[in-house]
């Protein structure tokens, strides 16, 4: 397999704070170092990103400068379809920037086989006062297309985006809907032979996010690369065939074990969120909290596990984890009280319950644990414990509608024509 | 920093496309710009089509324009300041003054906010990016034109009433396309500049409005050079500007004091202005959107 993109000790420095009389001085003083063959004084002091270092106190020390990438290597074989996964701020945007030639390296260098389109963002450069059809034109010639390119393939755009009997119209009286359409319709007709999809970026427009993975999965079975950025691990998972795996900056891993890198990236957040052990009240604490499997497919079960740890008797009259789904919908509420036999008291020590929820029937996407706990004494709440990722068994043989179009439960039914 | 040598130099894999942090002065990607020649002509005929949309008169907008304001210059510098007009029709003088600057001046003031404008496009999709200014100055030659149209009719209209007016017939079909191609490489060239050098730092702009404003009384557009006092004359021959209006009325009105040396003068500085307009403009564009 050969590969059609090489990316090589890629960097990117950032510069943060206003542009201002402070920056002249910096870029004379960075002038002043090229001249003379040194390198750059800046790039030396820049730290790694993590936007939740706080600014103030110690802080002040730390330069304005930020590596959004730091020496990132990697290649995309031909056919791959390249999921990149992390947190916000790990450093994917930048990379789609670089990629798409936007904004150059700091350092390193990219080297691409072949025409690369991006669905970072549809209907750019469109201009209100223009017809439909001029704008299909214009708008393909800035996507880098050729005039007869776009003759070619303009009655597939309009079929594409239904708007035939509006194409002499500006499309500033088009409906939003319409609009997305025809400037999808455009993009879609591009024929790369790299095309990256930002699902990011496209969040909010389910109809848009739903054309560009049906769209996505047509083009990756044509044998073309596709490089695809989401933060919904579910469609990563039924779309991808290589992860790669990026945090503050640095490329951690890239790998053909999609499931394990999933796992990885959702444990990678976890423990960024969640600090053990959480004192429930002064006489007991949750010293561990077990969710198994991470990922866990429509028909499996899925179980979490508290070791909590009592340090005096208690009384304990509640326990009950609660499921939310991902738009913080409460799904169910684990109400443990019968099959504990609460209220009983505990003796001090440790002690484990496991929760099983048997094959779950609802709709793919990440799922989140919270918790109700009550004692003689208190009760507490909390929202978040932990999370696990419900994906669908069957791939995306038919394209999945969008999250916010499924509703939040997945019932078994028949369907048949009479 | 430590600099690596690509490990599979050796092989000679042929990429479409490389991506360096640093490239040469001179790396212009003029192959990209012809890759993209047809959006070119897309932006020039959207700049011209989209101007006008929504408006009854259209494109006779063109005509209007100049026609006031060159009545409006007859009026002020003519019929109340007296000035001098080389003893030729006021109308014609000014006309034949003011078409060529205004293209020289939108050139300049338009291209001088390519990247400002254009950031969010910029920001979304990869072209060359010097077609923006391209276009720019191409469609503005279409809105050149029709004023030019204004002059012939009216210099025809003057001869056909006997006025005592020597017109250069071979001239003007030669030498305006090239007095045009100055006026718009002068134009972008500046305009570039400008625009390169106010991504990050935007106080020069702040000059431009009122500075091509006031760079029109240093240059003999509403009075002819022939009036400027001797001491004061080499100083308006540093403008290049000045070869070329003089140029213009040369060849159209047969007056004015037009020199072959003022001429090459003005050729030689648009040359320089629009070779370091685009070395600036393509060290710019890599890392604007960064800074603007």
């Amino acid at each position: 397999m050969s590969s059609v993109i090489e990316v090589e000790d890629l960097s990117k420095l950032y510069r943060l704070g206003e542009v201002g009389t402070g920056t002249l001085q910096h870029d004379i003083n960075r002038w002043w170092h090229r001249v003379r063959g040194k390198e750059d004084p800046y790039a030396k002091v820049g730290r790694v990103n993590d936007r939740a270092l706080k600014r103030g106190g110690e802080a002040k020390a730390l330069p304005d400068y930020v590596w959004a990438l730091k020496d990132v290597n990697f290649k995309v074989n031909q056919g791959e379809v390249l999921g990149i996964i992390g947190r916000n701020g790990a450093g994917k945007s930048t990379l789609l920037k670089l990629l798409s030639r936007v904004t150059s390296p700091t350092t390193g260098s990219i080297k691409v086989k072949g025409r690369i389109a991006s669905l970072l963002e549809v209907g750019t450069g469109f201009h209100p006062e223009l017809s439909g059809r001029e704008n299909i034109y214009l708008n393909g010639a800035i996507l880098g297309m050729q005039r007869r390119e776009i003759t070619s393939k303009l009655d597939e755009i309009v079929d594409f985006s239904g708007c035939a009997a509006y194409l002499d119209t500006p499309v500033k009286r088009y409906s939003s809907g319409m609009y997305v359409r025809l400037a999808f319709g455009v993009a879609a007709h591009l024929d790369p032979e790299i095309l990256i999809v930002d699902e990011v970026l496209a969040v909010g427009d389910a109809e848009f996010q739903k054309r560009c993975l049906s769209r996505m999965d047509k083009v990756s079975k044509q044998g073309k690369t596709v490089i695809f950025v989401s933060h919904n691990m579910g469609s990563v998972q039924s779309l991808c065939t290589s992860i790669l795996r990026m945090s503050s900056g640095h490329v951690s891993v890239k790998s053909q074990n999609v499931e394990k890198e999933i796992s990885a990236y959702l444990n990678d957040c976890k423990v960024k969120n969640l600090v053990l052990p959480i004192s429930l009240d002064h006489t007991s604490q949750i010293n561990e909290i077990e969710i198994n499997p991470m990922t866990v497919n429509e028909n499996q079960p899925v179980s979490i596990v508290f070791e909590i740890e009592f340090l005096e008797p208690t009384v304990v009259t509640d326990f009950a984890p609660i499921l939310y789904n991902q738009t913080g919908v409460r799904v169910c509420k684990l109400d443990g009280r019968p099959q504990l036999g609460l209220p009983r008291e505990f003796s001090p020590g440790v002690q484990r319950f496991k929760f099983t929820l048997p094959a779950l029937s609802l709709i793919p996407g990440n799922y989140m644990f919270g918790f109700y706990y009550r004692t003689h004494a208190t009760w507490v709440s909390h929202d978040y414990l932990g999370d696990f990722q419900l994906v669908s068994e069957h791939g995306i043989s038919a394209t999945p509608y969008p999250v916010e179009f499924m509703g939040v439960v997945q019932m078994n039914f028949n369907a048949q024509q009479l | 920093m430590t600099q690596t040598v690509p490990i599979t130099a050796g092989k000679s894999e042929d990429w479409d496309l490389e991506i360096n942090s640093r490239s040469g002065w001179l790396d212009l990607h003029l192959k990209d710009i012809w890759r993209y020649r047809d959006l070119l002509r897309m932006f020039v005929w959207r700049d011209f089509v989209a101007v006008y949309k929504q408006t009854i008169l259209g494109p006779i907008w063109f005509f209007i324009q100049p026609l006031l304001t060159t009545a409006t210059f007859t009026i002020i510098f003519s019929g109340v300041a007296k000035l001098s007009t080389d003893g030729l029709p006021p109308l014609l003088f000014y006309l034949a003054g003011t078409a060529p600057w205004n293209y020289f001046a939108t050139c300049l003031t338009k291209t001088s906010t390519t990247f400002k404008d254009n950031a969010s496009l910029f920001g979304k999709v990869y072209f060359p990016r010097l077609i923006t200014p391209l276009s720019v100055v191409l469609s503005t030659l279409m809105q050149f034109l029709i004023q030019f149209l204004t002059l012939g009719i009216a210099l025809i209209w003057f001869v056909w009433c006997g006025y005592d007016i020597h017109p250069n017939w071979t001239g003007i079909i030669l030498g305006t396309p090239a007095l045009i191609v100055l006026l718009g490489g002068l134009g972008l060239g500046f305009g570039i500049i400008i625009s390169s050098l106010t991504t990050k730092y935007r106080d020069l702009a702040f000059l431009i409005t009122f500075g091509v404003q006031l760079a029109m009384y240093a240059t003999p557009v509403v009075y002819p050079l022939s009036t400027v006092p001797e001491k004061y004359r080499p100083w308006l021959e540093l403008n290049p500007m000045t070869g070329i209006i003089e140029a213009f009325r040369a060849i159209f009105l047969g007056a004015g004091c037009f020199s072959w040396s003022l001429l090459s003068y003005s050729f030689g500085v648009t040359l320089v202005v629009l070779l370091l307009g685009v070395l600036v403009f393509n060290r710019v564009e890599k890392t604007f959107m960064d800074t603007v």
